[in-house]
């Protein structure tokens, strides 16, 4: 017996998500792919650098808010039945999350590319930030407030089932894997006032022309309330698998049940006040300001830096459970024969690394040296682009076969994706951040500038080119072979009762010594709220007591 | 609650690690003078001609008792004005202030691999100061994705010695 056994209904619906989720997964890296050879001037034959934006809107969106979305749906759909041994209440409201986020999805998809289509009036090139004046169709704005409803419906549903399992045991702890879904849930209701606000408030009406002019610092600013927030979006669920699942993978068992618990109350209470360190280079908001966001954000390493702690102590366990001995030789006692256990613990690994060039971006004044330069998506692809992506595959090669009842097929190639990943990732990040500390800015189809030439501090501009394309020719066929693995095993993997070990054991420490006021949703949602009220209020209604469109500035297409 | 005595004393690592980045950013601010964009002035930008920016360029300015140099620029799609058509020019070991600012879209003004690196917003004036230390050629790059062309957007900042400075190509 497996997930799907058990729980049909429940593994349809992460199913569907997961088949979106890859499906955005597939395009967006497939532009990914376009950009990294054009952008480096290997090969510009694929599109013209006027589509170029376009292209890095269609990365951006399907990657870091479609894929993203849809997988963490599904995992949190089979955490949160799994842990309560329910199935949804209601399946016809579960389906209608799903749907309204694809419809939502499909809209904003087909604003982006009519930008590729010749003079085509809907167009979306306005990246996944998509800072007005800037204006993108309303197709695109519409279809994002979808997802984000769809989002939030998703939310409820599962707070629905936990209430409901409430009721039948109301003396029982939270479940841990609930526990994380839900903590993550209330923090992207949290960051997400921000970004209802800033699309349904300001661009909805914009985009249909019912307003014309539009303040850009106000819109900016909302989308930066949510947009640090997002990260631990992603992240969150990744921890969930590192703190949930890693752990048996290697062997052994949660390190921490309550350091577990107390990591995700950090997050929800800190996630959101750090926005402005996105605005440091910003006119228009006070040093002040930007400095409580500094602190802020620099106390959020706390729960990353214990995260790490519990992770690599819970491997340890495992190490030695396998008969891992002295200070560090367990390492090689670990199954680097798993590609589920590898890819999170390469996984984890580059978080290390994406940490790092994550304080330097934090520290304010440090920053201005690389803020929007190159070093920046250099720091996320580190972060979202492999502690998150690289997760969320090679959980996939676990999680599949519970949702499917099939056996994994092509296991070698599904070790050589995590491992390719990692060398990519090596290659194309180092030499982003490099570029950056030399001045080269991200987001540019052609860094290439007649007037004078960058000066690397080390290395030089052709070889990091290089490695750049390099880097990202590799990941490309990292993430078809992830592809590849994923459908094969879906469509012919071999039917069984336990197509993989799905037991999860109890924490070393468990939730017996977590006290209990851990659980206690409704404080820390509103320390949280209290939080942003304090970071927020005087910005946001400096910002709108010229009124909310001034000073106002035109729309420009995109 | 049961917290394993390593763990602890990774937490208290943790918090030293965290005041020590801090105190490097507080450090810089007082002792170095690696200041921040902060909040300068909000401005109509429909209606810069009204404004200095109307007739952007390098200002001579008399500030306690020294000569200091400003300089105007707005950022366009998918120029620097001046800094494109023109470099801008000033002098060496100068205190020069730039007022920035954009009359359509979000722009950057970065000064590459240095830290005078800002966002273009409409309806605000960024301002940052600094002192060039030596005489050479910076480039200007647009580091926000500001339309289909962002990526020919460029400027040059000349830094001449303050001897050869010409003082005719000031604005008023």
């Amino acid at each position: 017996m497996t997930f799907i056994h058990k729980y049909p209904k429940a593994a349809k619906v992460a199913k569907a998500n997961f088949v979106v989720a890859f499906i955005a997964l597939a395009i967006g890296g497939f532009f990914g792919f376009v950009q990294a050879l054009h952008r480096t001037d290997v090969f510009r034959g694929f599109f013209n650098s006027g589509e170029y934006y376009t292209l890095l809107t269609g990365h951006g969106v399907l990657l870091a808010l479609i894929f993203t979305t849809f997988f963490i749906a599904g995992l949190f759909v089979w955490g949160v039945t799994r842990s309560l041994d329910r199935e949804p209440e209601n399946m016809s409201y579960t389906w209608s999350w799903f749907w309204l986020m694809t419809i939502g999805t499909v809209m904003a998809t087909v604003a982006i590319l009519g930008g590729l289509v010749p003079d085509s009036s809907i167009r979306a090139a306005v990246l996944y930030t998509f800072y007005p004046p800037l204006q993108a169709h309303p197709l695109f704005y519409i279809g994002l407030a979808l997802v984000l409803v769809g989002s939030w419906m998703a939310g409820a549903d599962w707070f629905w089932s936990y209430r409901k399992w409430r009721k039948g045991s109301p003396d029982e702890r939270v479940p841990i894997l609930t526990f994380m879904a839900l903590f993550t849930m209330l923090m992207w209701y949290v960051c997400t006032i921000g970004l209802a606000l800033e699309v349904v408030g300001l661009l909805i009406p914009w985009s249909l022309g019912w307003v014309t002019e539009i303040e850009p610092l106000l819109p900016r600013t909302l989308f930066w309330f949510f947009g640090h927030a997002v990260v631990y979006f992603w992240l969150l669920p990744a921890y969930y698998v590192w703190y949930a699942i890693l752990p048996k993978l290697s062997g052994g068992r949660l390190f921490s049940d309550s350091m577990t618990r107390i990591v995700f109350i950090i997050f929800l209470l800190l996630s959101t006040p750090v926005g402005y360190h996105h605005q440091y280079a910003d006119a228009g908001i006070s040093v002040g300001f930007k400095f409580y966001a500094m602190a802020t954000t620099m106390l959020l390493l706390l729960p990353s830096l214990i995260t790490l702690f519990t992770v690599v102590a819970s491997m340890e366990h495992g190490a030695r459970q396998r008969g891992g001995k002295g200070y560090l030789k367990w390492i090689g006692k670990l199954p680097w024969d798993k590609p589920a256990f590898v890819g999170c613990a390469l996984a984890g690994i580059m978080f290390a690394a994406g940490g790092f060039s994550g304080m330097i971006n934090a520290g304010m004044n440090i920053n201005i040296l690389i803020h929007n330069t190159i070093w920046v998506p250099g720091h996320f692809h580190l972060t979202v682009g492999t502690a998150v992506a690289l997760t969320f595959m090679a959980i996939t090669y676990w999680l599949l076969p519970q949702l499917t009842g099939r056996k994994l097929k092509f296991k070698t190639l599904a070790l050589i994706q995590p491992y390719a990943w990692f060398l990519g990732m090596t290659l194309m990040s180092n030499a982003m951040h490099r570029a950056g500390l030399a001045g080269v800015p991200r987001r540019t189809a052609e860094p290439q500038y007649s007037g004078f030439e960058f000066e690397p501090i080390f290395g030089t501009m052709a070889e990091m080119d290089w490695q750049i394309a390099i880097g990202g020719t590799i990941l490309t066929i990292s993430l078809i072979l992830f592809l590849w693995v994923v459908i094969a095993s879906w469509m012919a993997g071999q039917k069984s009762d336990k197509p993989v070990d799905d037991h999860i054991p109890e924490p070393l420490s468990g939730v017996e010594h977590t006290p209990a006021i851990l659980d206690n949703m409704k404080l820390w949602f509103t320390l949280a709220l209290i939080l942003v009220i304090l970071a927020y209020a005087f910005p946001l209604l400096e910002m709108v007591a010229d009124g909310i469109f001034e000073p106002g500035a035109l729309p420009r297409p995109s | 609650m049961h917290i394993h005595k390593f763990e602890q004393f990774w937490i208290k690592l943790s918090f030293v690690l965290i005041a020590f980045f801090i105190a490097t950013v507080v450090y810089g601010f007082v002792a170095m003078d690696l200041k921040v964009i902060g909040d300068h002035a909000t401005i109509d930008p429909q209606n810069l001609q009204e404004t200095k920016f109307g007739n952007p360029g390098v200002r001579e300015v008399t500030k306690n008792g020294q000569t200091e140099y400003e300089v105007y620029v707005q950022t366009i799609q998918f120029a620097y004005s001046p800094g494109t058509a023109e470099p801008i020019v000033v002098p060496a070991n100068t205190r020069v202030t730039f007022y920035i600012t954009s009359p359509d879209v979000l722009h950057g003004f970065d000064v590459a691999g240095t830290n005078l690196n800002t966002m273009a917003i409409p309806g605000q004036v960024a301002k940052m100061t600094t002192i060039f230390p030596e005489s050479r050629e910076y480039g200007i790059v647009c580091n926000e994705y500001c339309g289909p062309a962002h990526h020919i957007m460029e400027g040059i900042i000349k830094v001449v010695p303050k001897s050869e400075f010409d003082k005719s190509n000031l604005v008023e």
